[in-house]
């Protein structure tokens, strides 16, 4: 069960009422809803289910990056992530691992192995070398595993695991007569292991039913939180020390993550994650229509909303409400194209600002949000109201019903409804869709000013657009009007806590956790929607590290077993059966 | 072999869910066929692909008006028609939704090949290309190569569910996979074992011994997926050692040349390109044994072809494109619909251009196409259009058109799994399940 609320499209007698019973429930009941521990202090933490994760391809790079230096080529074409409860981050505790996955970690692998055994670069990763006498030298090979294992890894090798990799180093010198050879095989095999690409999260103590991950499942969740990466050596020693455990370990290793560089590369792989920019890969514009549009400016818009948004979030340890009417920007010259505004400087990147009269303000009136959700050849008033509802106010909108006439209300030729505004009304009064369109709409029409690029507009067709409406009673009349209604929408920061959290743990939340969802929002609330102080919050939480062992409240999301199933084995092998039956 | 049986990790693919298949090799295929290539004396292996077009038909363009071996091709059907023999027509075949809600263009779609509708894109894996493929796709490089040509990643081949097997979009991306680093010409004169292969082997074969230690230390949920990890270990594992053995020669083939780079996107004449460049990659990838399953899609469920300079889609306009009165359909739907039979026709020549023993690839292939839903507009998943061309050596029987008559479509799916050789004997939930083979199409 999500805490999220959720629009229904109901019968058709129910619609027009629920539509407008959810307008009052918003304007009614919501203010009732202040949280209810204003307090500071966490509820008793309730925990989710341990979980294995696949690491995300922005995460494989950092982390490369992090142990053999930004330089080591990673050859590999990386399958898309897989999108559940509307995060990529959730995916990656669903997605499995396919052939061509595992073909591509390989080759990867293989490019990442040999940079790094390059007679050139290797003094640079280890500092010993094959015997003189041409012998294995079976001291520097177990040094050089142990190392860069514990780091791929995220913990110590076991012993089995050390002997396993230096066989590989041993056969491996032997059978390619070169002993850098050998440890270039060890090194693609921790590469390909599952310790690497899997997060495996344990517990301490698996007989308490509430209970935490270890200590080196800590220091993976921290540091695929705050640094998008694996633990660094130093975060490494704190897990071994046991410093984790204590409250003001825990808060010397999450401040030292907080004021270090990664950060914003965290904020920006979730903030790219929330904003669903994996879908760039399949927007296309029609050329004749658009003709601005490029592969670059595809590219450029993203970087600018990345930008914007760490140089609010995390230079100006801004206000996360900020973002939505944030005049400031950053522009390139194919950008600029785009918005028809200027850019002085020839080459890369320019801090800017819309222009103070405009209507354009804040990352939903951005390229990247007004592109990506719109058509090839026009905009799409419903698709960018569906996304203002769920990416940024966590409000889920149903499928269509499956058979509805459109003819109507898409021709965009036809003559007596020359604005998008003319042809919805056309789908807000058909009882079968009023319900979601009336919630859909409105905050879609309020970006009507802006064509399926993103370009201004005031007229379409020839009738000037009228771009005003109402956010759940928050009136607007243009774009910079539904600026501020997103600002000031009660949902805005709570939907962002909401997600910062299902980020941080990799799952939705459950039905007990929500006095836990209103600590995080009062928090956040009290630091002045500081999005730095969030991820704190939620760092330095019990909750975020606890561990549900059993399956005794049914409303909790299903919880692991962690002991081996007790099914007994129905075939030749003694294996472990997997269930029979179907996916998830 | 190492320390788990062939059986064993099939059962680790299938998740347990088809208890008690057996893993039957290439022989028994081959016992009544009795082909083989001329030159070699080698026999020729069946193979089994998907083609899937997005957005169905227009009825009346495309259905025949008689049924069986006297049928005349439609004015859709027209592009195809010089491939009668080695075709048969499906029509009338239903997916049945039990009220399942009807996720528009992927209920219908998966429905058919998973025999089980879902409201949502969790998909009850495995799809039946990959359950064909566990039989039949051993022993190559590529357990299976799934394509997309309308610039859109997409995929609709799932082992497991939350993992499509993605598709290649680019014909230079495709190229570089099958012909790249890793082909060896299966005609070259001389073969060297690359002695990189045996100890990468190793590797992969010593990250499996971890299995079993690791699987008892997951939830059962988790443990699907470590096991799908350990078996596409397994997978490559088994390709590397397939790099160490000299490849079998290959009648009339040439190594292809890399394609020039073009444009992908989803316009119809870019998507045609895109298309036959790719169909003519796949086939002769095909010809040389780099994978015996492919899935192919021409267009996405929710067809995103367009033409330039115009403000729909092909998916777009089938819900907005008013009936014109006097032909009684829509008309520009049609234009993408029949494109799409255009599209059909390039595949099956760039199959029927290969000579392969006695006939031709095309001929040794079994291809399964199909679309999402029928007619588009209501997303109606009653009568999908399907087709299946080739005969996979003689194992199917074709040249004609058949009405389903509102069966469940499931049955024309459950048929092939049998024809390529998976022993099910029932397939699909509720009103889908069934039993009933269709002995229409066996031979």
């Amino acid at each position: 069960m999500t805490i999220k609320p959720i629009i229904q499209c109901a019968a058709a007698q129910w619609r027009a009422l629920l539509a407008a019973l959810f307008t009052v429930l918003l304007v009614t009941v919501l203010p009732g809803c202040e949280p209810a521990n204003t307090s500071a202090q966490e509820p008793p933490p309730v925990g989710g289910p341990l979980l294995l994760r696949r690491l995300t391809e922005a995460q494989y790079r950092a982390t490369i990056a992090e142990i053999f230096g930004p330089d080591a080529p990673i050859v590999a074409r990386f399958e898309r992530g897989f999108r559940a409860e509307g995060l990529l981050a959730i995916g990656t505790s669903e997605a499995g691992i396919s052939p061509f996955s595992i073909e591509q970690y390989s080759r990867a692998a293989l490019s990442i192995a040999d940079y790094v055994m390059q007679p050139d670069h290797r003094d640079r990763y280890l500092d010993c070398a094959a015997l003189a006498d041409g012998r294995f030298n079976s001291d520097c090979a177990d040094q050089f595993i142990r190392h860069y294992g514990e780091l791929l890894f995220r913990r110590p090798l076991t012993a089995a695991q050390r002997q396993r990799m230096l066989t590989i180093a041993q056969s491996g010198a032997e059978q390619l007569g070169d002993f850098d050879q050998g440890l270039k095989f060890a090194l693609v095999g921790l590469l390909s292991s599952p310790e690497f690409l899997l997060r495996l999260e344990r517990v301490k103590d698996n007989s308490k039913t509430i209970t935490e991950l270890d200590d080196y499942s800590k220091a993976e969740r921290l540091a695929f939180f705050l640094t998008n990466a694996g633990p660094d050596q130093q975060l490494l020693e704190a897990a071994a020390g046991g410093e984790l455990n204590s409250r003001q370990g825990l808060v010397k290793s999450v401040d030292r993550l907080l004021a270090g560089p990664q950060l914003e590369g965290a904020v920006r792989a979730f903030f790219s994650d929330m904003l669903q920019f994996d879908r760039f890969a399949d927007v296309s514009k029609d050329a004749d229509i658009y003709p601005a549009y490029s592969s670059q400016v595809a590219i450029d818009a993203q970087e600018q909303t990345l930008r914007d948004i760490v140089w609010l979030l995390v230079d100006q340890r801004g206000d996360y409400r900020d973002l939505f009417t944030l005049k400031q920007t950053h522009l390139t010259r194919a950008l600029g194209i785009v918005y028809r505004q200027p850019v002085a400087t020839r080459n890369g990147w320019q801090l800017t600002e819309f222009p103070e009269t405009g209507v354009r303000a804040g990352i939903q009136s951005h390229i990247a949000f007004l592109a990506l959700h719109a058509h090839p050849g026009r905009s799409s008033p419903t698709l960018r109201g569906k996304a203002i509802r769920e990416i940024f106010l966590c409000q889920d909108v149903p499928d269509p019903p499956a058979n509805v006439n459109f003819s109507l209300v898409q021709d965009d030729h036809n003559a007596a409804m020359p604005t998008a505004r003319d042809r919805l009304v056309a789908h807000r009064t058909q009882p079968s869709c009023a319900g979601c369109h009336k919630i859909m709409d409105p905050p879609g029409l309020g970006l009507e000013q802006f064509d399926g690029l993103g370009t201004y507009r005031w007229r379409e067709n020839g009738a000037v657009i009228d771009a005003g409406g109402d956010l759940d009673g928050l009136p607007y009349d243009d774009a910079a009007g539904l600026a501020q209604a997103l600002h000031n929408h009660r949902e805005t920061p709570r939907c962002l806590a909401e997600n910062l959290y299902h980020y941080a743990v990799g799952r939705d939340t459950v039905w007990a956790e929500r006095d836990y969802m209103d600590y995080l929002i009062a928090a956040f609330a009290k630091s002045g929607y500081r999005v730095d102080q969030l991820m704190r919050t939620i760092a330095l939480s019990d909750n975020f590290f606890a561990i549900k062992t059993t399956g005794s409240d049914s409303n909790a999301a299903p919880t692991t077993a962690l002991k081996p199933s007790a099914e007994p084995a129905t075939m030749a092998s003694d294996l472990p059966t997997p269930a029979t039956g179907g996916s998830s | 072999m190492k320390q788990y049986t062939r059986r064993s990790i099939l059962r680790g693919a299938l998740r347990g869910a088809a208890v008690g298949v057996a893993l039957p090799t290439l022989n028994c295929f081959l016992d009544d066929s009795g082909k083989a290539f001329a030159d070699s004396g080698q026999r020729i292996p069946p193979r089994f692909g998907t083609w899937i077009w997005g957005c169905g038909f227009i009825p009346e363009l495309w259905v025949p008006a008689k049924s069986g071996s006297e049928f005349e091709f439609p004015a859709h059907l027209a592009p195809v028609a010089h491939y009668r023999d080695q075709l048969a027509i499906l029509s009338g075949f239903d997916v049945k939704l039990d009220g399942v809600p009807n996720k528009p263009h992927i209920t219908g779609c998966l429905g058919l090949r998973t025999g089980v509708p879902v409201p949502n894109e969790e998909v009850k894996a495995p799809t039946l290309d990959v359950l064909i493929g566990q039989v039949i796709g051993g022993d190559t490089r590529f357990r299976s190569i799934e394509v997309s040509t309308s610039g859109i990643e997409r995929s609709y081949s799932y082992r497991a569910a939350g993992a499509a097997n993605p598709s290649e979009t680019s014909p230079v991306a495709l190229y570089q996979r099958l012909f790249g680093e890793g082909f060896q010409d299966p005609n070259s004169a001389r073969f060297k074992p690359d002695p990189n292969y045996m100890v990468h082997e190793s590797v992969l074969s010593a990250i499996g011994e971890e299995r079993r230690k690791l699987l008892t230390q997951v939830g059962a949920e988790d443990r699907h997926r470590l096991d799908e990890y350990f078996t596409s270990i397994r997978e490559m594992e088994q390709k590397l050692a397939l790099q160490l053995q000299p490849p079998a020669p290959v009648e009339n083939f040439t190594k292809p040349q890399p394609p020039e780079p073009t444009t992908q996107d989803a316009t119809m004449a870019n998507v045609l390109a895109t298309h036959r460049l790719m169909s003519d990659l796949l086939a002769t990838a095909l010809q040389c044994n780099q994978t015996r399953v492919f899935n192919m899609l021409l267009s996405d469920t929710a067809s995103n072809l367009r033409r330039p300079g115009t403000t729909s889609t092909h998916h777009t306009l089938t819900h907005e494109e008013p009936v014109d009165a006097e032909l009684g359909y829509q008309r520009q739907v049609a234009w993408f619909a029949e494109q799409s039979m255009l599209a059909w026709r390039d595949f099956l020549d760039s199959l029927a251009r290969i000579p392969e023993g006695d006939g031709t690839l095309l001929d040794n292939c079994l291809v399964f196409a199909h679309s999402d839903c029928s007619i588009a507009k209501a997303h109606a998943v009653e009568g999908i259009p399907m087709m299946i061309a080739g005969s996979a050596g003689g194992r199917v029987r074709t040249g004609f058109h058949l009405r389903g008559n509102a069966e469940p479509i499931t049955r024309v799916g459950l048929t092939l799994q049998q024809i390529m050789g998976v022993p099910v004997a029932q397939w699909g939930t509720l009103s889908m399940q069934t039993n009933r083979s269709l002995t229409e199409l066996m031979v």
